[in-house]
């Protein structure tokens, strides 16, 4: 399968090629790729200081997230994410502060305001697809136009319910979008180690899925791929496929030591393709953006950042009322004694 | 009221409840032409259409796993899991994912889907058909684990299943399918979860038992009473929400029990029985609370599996040595 690309890792255009995104909204994926990146420093700070939880940064793959999320209408499509798209959740209505909340420890402070077509992070990896599927297929019964992006990653393709997902996404024709974000790591596993296919987009024409192979760190390329698969989904054409091939270019997480397994070379190789150099690059030739206006959407981030973290800051632990709260519609009586109990002992 | 088996009343209520609600629909494997493989939707998708009767691939999570989104998305699907031995296939879907949807988004979501699946053993099916694996799924917050009995309240509870918002396995006696006949209530019939019915009124020991064993009881209760013993049978109905009162008053008006049930008896669902007697009605005790259950081996094959299930004759023997406890 061809691999798609559209901006060169100079930020310039390939001979023919032209982007579907226009300047203006460049601008705002430029601005919402460097607060993403601003984000992951920050959050990892705070979890190194004991003021939040465990953190998977974005860094890397803010093209992969970006390009993908900017051909959805937040207003119509939905997003089911894994964990590491907080980009895309910000720009469908998620708030920085929620999102930190849920992983400081605070599932009310971090509850999916009404009405943001979101659903809450998938820690059972890939269990997330299926739920795509059948929220699409849904929407598809009831008439509604919107689309379902969802996320995967190289690793979490090896599982049972991606096949199953992408399965019966095509036998119902559901309009979904599987973005699969091969990052190259399942925390240490390499990519080689997941499969002998020679891409995981080769996966789904045996599913009877288009499937699109892109340049992850292109944010011309993922777009224009994921503009392509959410015209297919409305206009009743079914589910696709993407592959964007990006790179991790932090940890897995707060808790994980890349050194013990990183290639230092490959890394190096990746960090010349980094995503957002090359977007600020490609707007620099263009004249649509200077040196002090980058310096001044970081000021921006960085503004909005600090807003965010004074917020999670003021974020507690949640009511030991609340343990008991929404397992069921209503509580029985065998649970309302059981909270009886245990908070008249967290009383004493 | 009309008289049914078990599967006509299952399948008057899946009707009932679509033409209520065009939001219901059923998926499953070969719940289309077919009408599945017990008929439980014999005829609807010629009335209803493919749209809301949905044959699907061979693929148990998936199953599961769609019917959460298409809750999401505000249908109220019912999913069909050929035998409840299958759902081991969607474990992962149904415990993790599905019971915890509202917890998780702090109840943002609800994924209000009923899955159906038959169980129990004595009538000759293949390895995995026939597991009594309820009590895998009582430990399971999030989850209503409903046990019918009889076709009315089949019809009972699977109505309050479907109208309800929360998940519900609905776990249907395989051998009452076209055995069990009774009369079901023509009308709209809901049962409340959570209170158990006493299917049968007796003085002297009780009986406990869900499902397909409440017959075994009653069978136990029959033979009894030709000794001059009056035996109470409870149906618990519903595993969890749990009828904690109603087990306390069965106790305390005959101060003896036993626990029936299908499953191996390590870690049943009559452990926790015999637990919350033992710290409601302790002092109503006359005898220590037996269990008659399988024993601890998987279900065997069908040339030996009637030594496998309990049988009348336990449950007499374990009431009698209750009664007799002096």
């Amino acid at each position: 399968m061809k691999r798609r690309e559209i901006l060169d890792p100079h930020g310039k255009l390939l001979d023919g090629q032209c982007p579907t995104l226009d300047i203006e909204q460049t601008v705002e994926a430029l601005e919402r790729m460097l607060l993403s990146k601003h984000v992951d420093e920050r959050a990892f700070s705070l979890q190194r200081q004991g003021r939040m939880g465990t953190y998977s940064a974005v860094r890397g793959q803010e093209a992969s997230v970006i390009g993908s999320c900017l051909a959805l209408d937040p207003a119509r499509d939905w997003i089911v994410p894994q964990y590491r798209e907080l980009p895309a959740l910000l720009r469908h209505g998620v708030t920085i502060e929620g999102f930190l909340s849920y992983w400081k420890g605070n599932s009310i402070a971090g509850r999916i305001p009404e009405g943001v077509k979101v659903l809450p992070p998938q820690i059972g990896l890939a269990a997330q697809l299926p739920h795509a599927v059948g929220l699409a297929w849904g929407l598809k019964l009831q008439n509604d136009p919107g689309v379902v992006m969802t996320f995967i990653g190289d690793g979490g393709s090896s599982e049972g319910d991606f096949h199953e997902a992408l399965n019966l996404a095509g036998v119902m024709k559901a309009p979904v979008v599987f973005v699969l974000q091969n990052n190259g790591w399942a925390i240490s596993t390499p990519r080689s180690k997941q499969t002998a296919a020679e891409s995981f987009a080769a996966r789904g024409p045996g599913y009877g899925v288009p499937s699109i192979l892109v340049d992850g760190n292109d944010l011309f390329a993922v777009h224009q791929a994921a503009a392509e698969a959410v015209d297919r989904a409305q206009s009743g054409g079914g589910p696709t496929l993407i592959e964007t091939q990006t790179y991790r270019l932090g940890a897995h997480n707060t808790a994980d030591d890349p050194t013990k397994y990183v290639d230092t070379e490959e890394k190096l190789t990746w960090e010349e393709l980094d995503p957002i150099p090359r977007v600020i690059s490609y707007l620099k030739q263009q004249g649509a953006i200077t040196d002090d206006a980058v310096a001044d959407i970081e000021a921006r981030n960085r503004a909005e950042v600090d807003r965010a973290v004074e917020a999670l800051d003021e974020v507690g632990p949640p009511p030991a009322e609340s343990l008991f709260q929404h397992v069921y519609s209503q509580m029985d009586p065998r649970l309302c004694r059981q909270r009886d109990d245990i908070l008249k002992g967290a009383d004493r | 009221m009309t008289v049914m088996t078990m599967i006509e009343a299952i399948r008057s209520t899946i009707r009932q409840e679509m033409l209520r609600d065009d939001k219901v629909m059923v998926l499953g494997q070969d719940v289309g032409k077919l009408g599945g493989v017990f008929r439980a939707t014999e005829g609807l998708q010629a009335e209803f259409g493919e749209h809301r009767i949905v044959d699907m691939p061979l693929a148990e999570a998936s199953i599961v796993g769609s019917a959460i989104g298409l809750s999401l998305s505000g249908m109220n699907p019912i999913a069909e899991i050929q035998f409840l031995g299958f759902t081991q296939q969607a474990y992962h879907q149904i415990v993790p994912q599905l019971a915890r949807f509202r917890y998780r988004s702090q109840g943002r979501y609800a994924t209000p889907v009923t899955i159906r699946a038959p169980f129990g053993g004595g009538v000759r099916a293949p390895e995995l058909h026939s597991d009594a694996i309820e009590s895998q799924f009582t430990n399971v917050p999030g989850l209503r684990v409903v046990m019918p009995s009889t076709p009315a309240e089949a019809k009972g509870l699977l109505t309050t299943a479907v109208r309800g918002e929360d998940p519900v396995l609905f776990c249907e006696p395989l051998k009452g399918y076209r055995l069990v006949k009774g009369e079901v209530p023509d009308d709209d019939y809901a049962i409340p979860f959570g209170e158990l019915r006493v299917a049968r009124e007796g003085t002297d020991v009780t009986l406990f038992a869900w499902s397909a064993a409440v017959q075994l009881a009653e069978k136990a209760a029959d033979r009894l009473a030709e000794q001059g013993v009056s035996a109470q049978v409870v149906d618990l109905r519903t595993l969890v929400p749990l009828d904690v009162d109603g087990i306390r008053d069965a106790v305390a008006g005959t101060g003896r029990a036993v626990v029936v049930h299908e499953a191996p008896l390590t870690s049943g669902f009559g452990a926790e029985v015999v637990s919350t007697i033992q710290e409601e009605a302790f002092f109503s005790l006359e005898a220590p609370v037996a269990r008659v259950a399988a024993p601890d081996v998987p279900y065997p094959n069908i040339g030996i599996e009637e030594t496998f299930l309990p049988q009348v004759d336990r449950v007499v023997a374990a009431a009698l040595k209750a009664v007799n406890t002096r």
